[in-house]
């Protein structure tokens, strides 16, 4: 008898396992239903935006979106810009993106090759939205895939205090300029260096920010007709230019591996006095250094130069998932964060330029520096022409490695700008 | 006269369709006990590497929706790049310096804190002191040592105070001293792990052994070449194996500290993989250098099964 009742526990337990088995096996084959049962539509929306903002205002923002649509519902999948971009690769390739995604320009022409992204075109005409009060649409053979929400800007940072004690009365406007400014810094001696160049090759973007800047400040392309362009005389006479502050010595140590956020830190520290950088940096350089005296200005150009000047920008963009099941919905998120009202408040939050060209920032409680900045953007125009090309990052690596060679002395200027050219012709087709 | 009585046999009944269907069911029993961790280990493990393995015979695969079949083509792509065989290189020299490395500082300290000579506060101190690496995380160990090997870190400026070094020296920023430099931190984050180990093994050594060797008239370096050694083999071997197989999957310190550079002197094979599937994008060659270290770690994992056999 006992025998007999150990048996069947045995075998009730068994089967208890096996339930928990199937129970799991279950959980990832489920598809979760999106629509409540009063009717309402639940958006995914992941971007790294609300981190980047003070505590709860994103929340807020959306919160405005909900009360004005109560059948929409939005659950923000919130994380650091690298690991939301890890996430929508691998949603992506598994068809998995949230509704609505956040998106950097340098993803775009990948996610769209993918069918990932829905087109922008399409749903901005079934909802008869205006397009003109847009600054701008990221686009891929004339449809538009992403819409720029918040611009950041990346002006030059200068030191003053440290221009001054180089006896150096003008912020510098032209290479010659910066040249002689980051010499005489960098004769002042302790350690401190006239410019800081990060080149790490884990996130390239140093390429975009501190290298190509100077080509796009003079009016330069790195393309021509959507194709590398990479020998031109102007690339050439930036890639020198570079070795030339390298050969000074007036580059900081450790470019090689610098990180973008070690350039930041070496400013704030008065370790280099000039550098690069988003204009969404001030605050933290202020809040790390508030006795540091800096001010910004345009990106130097060649001298000589009359033209318009290009200034590097990055993007908080917006697109919308292929595969959502809710693309109207999720695009009237896309147009509730564009109306001219809310793009103001979130480009005022995120101390960067809306990406409605009527939205009206508030610079009233920003440093003064925003309206300075704004100055600077109005009267050059946004550049970065790693927007939209295919798999951008690798193209910022190969350009950065060889760059590398040419400072380390192991390569000519030539058989660099030859060599990422060709390596840019395999990709951009 | 006593009576024996025998009690009747109970009649046969036909017991062998249920006797047959108690059996098949009794072997089930431990599938059903195992099912869960079956059911996890086919979802986590099984499937995703079956994926991976099918991937890197395909072009194509994930970006777009009419991958190809590709045979060996992506294999000879990945062996036949410059960058993987680099990888390979520093990968080698990463996993077999900080093994070696390990291996010596753990068990030299193992035997420190397991020697008589100290007493139990001091050893108790060290003991605190010499696992500290072990508690960090990569993310925070990465972030510490850039900070110190900075040109203008602590690090430089103690070798400049005692004089031993003249201009600031470019840790990770030189391709010449990269690679040693994050062997070096890496060496510095793993061995609490060896020493732990080691010291268990020092502690479960009987005295009788030592005092034998005693008797027998060896010195302290006999006792340790005799005595300490052979009882440890089997911790040593296993640790050894462990760690060239843990080792050889460091990703996240590399990652942080260098990104593979300065001009790939650190990349790894996790680094060149890495950059593959989620720079370039392509999955599929990511996928066959993802098998080629899958090989290449089975083949480590081999030695260790067996000689866990052994033992």
């Amino acid at each position: 008898m006992a025998i007999r009742k150990a048996s069947r526990t045995r075998l009730i337990g068994a089967l208890t396992a096996a339930t928990v088995a199937l129970a799991l096996g279950a959980c990832g084959g489920g598809d979760s239903d999106d629509v409540a049962a009063d009717g309402s539509v639940t958006l995914e929306f992941a971007q790294w935006w609300a981190p980047e903002l003070p505590a709860g205002s994103f929340d807020k923002i959306i919160n405005e979106f909900q009360t004005a649509n109560p059948n929409i519902k939005v659950k923000l999948l919130s994380g650091p810009y690298a690991s939301t971009k890890q996430q929508l690769v691998t949603g992506a390739a598994s068809k998995t993106l949230p509704d609505v995604v956040g998106l950097d320009g340098a993803w775009v022409n990948d996610f769209a090759k993918q069918g990932a992204i829905a087109d922008l075109t399409e749903l901005m005409g079934d909802a008869n939205y205006d397009s003109s009060q847009l600054a701008s649409q990221i686009q891929l053979e004339g449809k538009t895939y992403m819409i720029p929400v918040v611009n950041f800007v990346y002006p030059l940072f200068v030191n003053q205090d440290l221009l001054t004690k180089a006896g150096v009365d003008k912020v510098p406007s032209t290479r010659t300029e910066f040249s002689d400014a980051a010499k005489k810094i960098t004769a002042t001696g302790g350690n401190v260096k006239g410019w800081a160049l990060p080149l790490d090759t884990a996130v390239p973007n140093g390429i975009q920010n501190d290298v190509m800047s100077w080509l796009w400040a003079s009016g330069g392309s790195m393309l021509a007709d959507g194709k590398p362009a990479l020998t031109t005389p102007q690339v050439k006479s930036v890639v020198e230019y570079v070795k030339s502050l390298n050969d000074a010595g007036v580059i900081a140590e450790g470019s090689l591996t610098m990180k973008e956020q070690d350039k930041v830190e070496k400013f704030t520290t008065g370790q280099v006095g000039m550098m690069i950088d988003s204009l969404a940096h001030i605050n933290l350089v202020k809040e790390n250094a508030p006795n540091l005296k800096f001010a910004i200005a345009p990106v130097p150009a060649e001298d000589g130069f009359t033209g318009k000047r290009g200034i590097p920008y990055a993007s908080w963009g917006i697109g919308v998932a292929n595969s959502s099941k809710h693309k109207a919905e999720a695009f009237k998120l896309v147009q509730f964060l564009m109306d001219a009202k809310a793009n103001a408040e979130l480009a005022t939050l995120a101390n960067g330029f809306p990406g409605n060209k009527t939205a009206k920032p508030d610079f009233s409680k920003s440093d003064p520096m925003f309206e300075e900045a704004f100055k600077i953007y109005q009267e050059g125009f946004p550049a970065n022409e790693f927007v939209g090309l295919p798999k951008s990052e690798d193209l910022m690596r190969s350009f950065d490695e060889n760059l590398q060679l040419v400072l380390t002395g192991k390569q000519s200027v030539d058989d660099a700008l030859s060599k990422s050219q060709d390596s840019w012709s395999s990709v951009i087709e | 006269m006593t009576s024996l009585t025998v009690e009747k046999p109970p009649p046969a009944e036909p017991e062998a369709p249920t006797r047959t269907k108690k059996s098949v069911a009794r072997r089930l029993i431990p599938f059903g006990y195992l099912s869960p961790t079956i059911v996890l280990i086919v979802v986590l493990m099984v499937v995703p590497i079956i994926m991976v393995i099918s991937y890197s015979f395909r072009d194509n695969v994930i970006v777009q929706e009419n991958s190809v079949f590709a045979g060996f083509a992506n294999y000879t792509d990945v062996l036949t790049d410059p960058d993987f065989v680099a990888a390979l290189k520093n990968t080698f020299i990463f996993i077999t310096v900080s093994m070696v490395a390990h291996l010596l500082l753990g068990l030299g300290f193992a035997m420190m804190l397991n020697s008589g000579m100290l007493s139990g506060v001091t050893k108790a101190i060290f003991r605190v002191v010499y696992v500290l690496p072990w508690l960090f995380t990569i993310a925070v160990i990465a972030v510490i040592w850039r900070l110190l090997l900075d040109p203008s870190g602590v690090i430089n400026y103690v070798l400049q105070t005692l004089g031993i070094i003249q201009d600031g020296v470019n840790w990770l920023g030189d391709p010449g001293s990269a690679l040693w430099v994050v062997t070096f931190v890496n060496i510095w984050s793993g061995y609490p792990f060896f020493m732990i180990s080691l010291l268990a093994g020092l502690q479960g050594i009987p005295g009788e052994l030592y005092e034998a060797a005693s008797v027998d008239g060896a010195n302290p370096w006999q006792k340790f070449w005799n005595v300490t050694i052979p009882q440890l083999r089997p911790v040593i071997i296993s640790m050894a194996v462990l760690d060239l197989i843990w080792t050889s999957q460091q990703f996240a310190l590399i990652w942080m500290m260098t990104g593979g550079g300065p001009l790939n002197s650190t990349e790894m094979l996790s680094t060149f993989t890495y950059k593959l599937a989620f720079s370039e994008y392509e999955f599929a060659t990511a996928s066959a250098s993802a098998v080629i270290v899958l090989l290449l770690t089975m083949i480590l994992a081999f030695f260790y099964v067996r000689q866990q056999r052994e033992r």
